[in-house]
């Protein structure tokens, strides 16, 4: 009776009100919008903040892979002007299509260029870039630039005869591919591709070969790295979940201690204990294993690389599959026992499916971190223990080629994302725990 | 979980084999970690264990590497051990140098990232905030992308803005990394939080920021300092950033290292590897502390 009564009383006002004559769906609305508008401004500052010192770096990273003015554009180091440069070959290379002779025109553009680098001392900076394409032009542009003012016409021969390497096509497509300060040719570099001077893309050369081969050694090293772990951090996470508190509370710490150790200290310790002299080694020949002559090398080579990595990262591993664990009712596993089954097929069959979200979750989050390790296999890897961040780290700093190391950072980020969105997925950044 | 009494002598066996698997990768997480501490007060410049250490010869004990962390980079190292000498060492000492430099970006990286990563926490732990899923990816992922690849971006980010070599840039760098785990802890903390109680206070009359001082503040303070302690020891550790943006004179304890590490390994490293150890047990044992503080607050203290 009472609801038919207020049915009627809504009937007749037409909507819901509250108390102070607003309409109830209005009113819910604003303050819905209000709610929203509260917990988005305690947000934004955050927000703001990693979008500023975060994802706009790595967005000029992205940038600076696509893009790099070396040959167009010349900066002033004193003052910051900035002068076009190499106009008149880009001109040439605008008119005649990829594959033309370099013809006498081309030759004249050239020295023109090669005229006003020498004038702002930039032949290095133009040399460098046509040097990451084609190794081996930084001298001939310096030298050639040196010269340039007394070059005279015809200007081919002229210019043939500082350097017969002029003549060669791969430079000249080189050129053309600098040409456009915008280019994927980095991105070519970084999985060990070319343009040839007919403008095909084709891999490099067998024994150039570097970084196909080495994020196939990342990839591999990862998952052997994130086998491991699960193999070692599988039997220690399930005792934590099966003792009873208090203990494994206590227990827990030996995981969590490694988990808070610097990583630089702990890499030291590997460092220690597996020199050719260190403590591995000297309990080894102690206990009579191998001979004092027949210790084995650990270190700086890929062993030194998966042992340490594999300490590094077992406490991620330990960790989600522990609190997975944790919530099995160990019912389950009694009732498959009283129903006959042998232990073996209770852990096959009930135990071991309900634990695989916590192994999702730690494998994948050992494997995205493994993927990008630097610090560890730069100090204990050696030459083959190395992995795909040494090497734009190398990029960066020894060879400055920023915008190769910049493409194999965006290709190493692009695998990262495409994990850590599958990781999102499955396992939800929101049940991420630490310790 | 007892050994049952219906066990057959298989599963008995395997019970015994399974605990001493794990004892052995229990030693095998924890032994690095202890190893380093005896082996810093080697008398010789060795990395291993020497017949007097093993004899327990008080001999082959030395604090040489300890007193070496002090007077390294020291203008009159051999002086007498007086006033004039501390000041040296606290101004010119190599690692007392690198400790300040740490200390110090750690501090304010701390600080921002724990200021800004709480408040935004309390948004996003509120249901009817906006985008929750996609702006959570976007704060979480500092962690997630190589240090490597964010060391480069900020390179270029700040040879472009003018921050390099720079303490503000190393710290929004160090926040900008710590903030994740502030992130985390915080919300990992608000799941369990009775929003009925901050409810109460708003019907007994106290204003929003009375309330989350009053009320909300204390009940996340422990997740909020274990949040601050991870982003504290994500500073204290990084190496990766501060090689790519810092200047050559910002060094910090980790670039010492690291450096150490390169040019020439000595065991005044593994001092340094125990005090830094010794500093990571007093935070685990605070973080330990503030979680069962926090679950009993919580009314969810292990049974």
């Amino acid at each position: 009776m009472v609801d038919m009564t207020a049915d009627t009383d809504q009937n007749d006002a037409g909507e819901l009100r509250t108390a102070d004559g607003q309409p109830l769906k209005s009113s819910l609305a604003r303050a819905q919008r209000r709610a929203r508008t509260r917990a988005a401004i305690l947000v934004a500052p955050l927000l703001l903040f990693v979008l500023i010192t975060f994802v706009v770096p790595i967005g000029q990273m992205l940038f600076r892979s696509i893009h790099n003015d070396g040959f167009t554009m010349h900066t002033s180091i004193s003052d910051g002007v900035k002068t076009p440069i190499m106009v008149n070959l880009r001109d040439w290379f605008d008119d005649n299509p990829r594959g033309t002779e370099p013809d006498e025109a081309a030759y004249e553009a050239l020295v023109m260029d090669l005229r006003l680098l020498r004038e702002l001392r930039a032949p290095g900076q133009v040399g460098t870039r046509i040097n990451y394409e084609h190794s081996g032009s930084r001298s001939l542009f310096t030298k050639t630039a040196r010269r340039a003012d007394r070059l005279e016409a015809p200007f081919k021969e002229a210019v043939l005869d500082v350097d017969e390497d002029w003549a060669e096509p791969e430079l000249w497509s080189a050129m053309r591919t600098a040409s456009n300060p915008y280019t994927l040719s980095f991105y070519l570099a970084a999985v060990d591709m070319t343009t040839t001077p007919e403008g095909d893309i084709v891999s490099v050369d067998e024994n150039r070969q570097i970084y196909i081969n080495l994020f196939i050694r990342t990839l591999w090293l990862s998952a052997l790295i994130t086998g491991l772990c699960f193999l070692l951090g599988f039997p220690v996470a399930h005792l934590l979940a099966i003792l009873p508190m208090r203990t494994s509370n206590l227990l827990m710490i030996l995981v969590l201690l490694p988990f808070w150790t610097s990583l630089l200290v702990r890499t030291t310790s590997w460092m220690v204990l597996l020199q050719s002299q260190g403590v591995v080694n000297d309990v080894m020949v102690a206990m009579g294993i191998i001979g004092d002559d027949g210790r084995i090398q650990m270190m700086y080579n890929q062993i030194g690389t998966i042992v340490a990595m594999t300490h590094i990262l077992l406490p991620f591993m330990i960790l989600p599959m522990y609190s997975v664990m944790r919530t099995i009712p160990p019912s389950y596993a009694r009732a498959a026992r009283s129903l006959g089954a042998t232990s073996w097929t209770t852990f096959r069959r009930i135990y071991f499916p309900q634990t695989i979200p916590g192994i999702a979750a730690g494998s994948m989050l050992v494997f995205i971190l493994a993927v990008g390790y630097y610090i560890t296999p730069a100090l204990v890897g050696g030459s083959d223990g190395q992995l795909i961040s040494n090497l734009i780290a190398f990029h960066m700093q020894n060879s400055l080629n920023w915008s190769l190391a910049a493409a194999l950072a965006a290709l190493l980020l692009f695998g990262v994302l495409i994990l850590y969105w599958l990781y999102d997925r499955l396992v939800g950044i929101d049940n991420m725990k630490l310790g | 979980m007892a050994l049952a009494t219906y066990a057959s002598p298989t599963e008995k066996a395997w019970y015994y084999a399974y605990r001493v698997i794990c004892a052995l990768i229990f030693v095998f997480l924890i032994s690095p970690i202890l190893i380093v501490m005896p082996l810093s007060f080697n008398a010789e410049p060795y990395f291993t264990f020497t017949r007097e250490m093993l004899t327990l010869d008080p001999a082959g004990y030395s604090t040489r590497w300890y007193d070496l962390l002090l007077t390294f980079g020291m203008e009159a190292p051999d002086g007498p051990r007086d006033g004039s000498w501390w000041a040296d060492a606290w101004a010119n000492a190599a690692w007392i140098n690198a400790a300040k430099n740490s200390v110090i970006i750690g501090f304010f990286s701390t600080i921002l990232a724990t200021v800004l990563g709480t408040v935004a926490a309390l948004g996003l732990s509120r249901p009817e905030m906006p985008f929750r899923r996609i702006i959570m990816a976007i704060l979480i992922s500092p962690m997630i992308v190589p240090l490597i690849i964010t060391a480069t971006g900020l390179f270029f980010f700040y040879s472009w803005s003018g921050l390099a070599n720079s303490y503000v840039g190393v710290v929004f760098a160090h926040a900008t990394l710590g903030i994740p785990f502030v992130i985390i802890t915080v919300t990992a903390t608000l799941i369990g939080f009775d929003h009925s109680l901050t409810r109460a206070a708003a019907n007994l009359g106290a204003s929003p920021t009375t309330t989350f001082f009053k009320i909300t503040m204390p009940l996340i303070l422990p997740g909020v300092i274990s949040g601050a302690l991870f982003a504290f020891v994500t500073s204290f550790d990084e190496v990766v950033v501060v090689l790519f943006i810092a200047a050559h004179d910002q060094q910090t304890i980790p670039r010492q290292m690291w450096n150490g590490i390169r040019e020439q390994i000595s065991p005044a490293i593994l001092s340094v590897a125990t005090i830094l150890v010794i500093i990571s047990i007093c935070l685990l044992t605070t973080v330990e502390i503030l979680r069962r503080r926090s679950e009993k607050l919580r009314g969810l203290s292990p049974t």
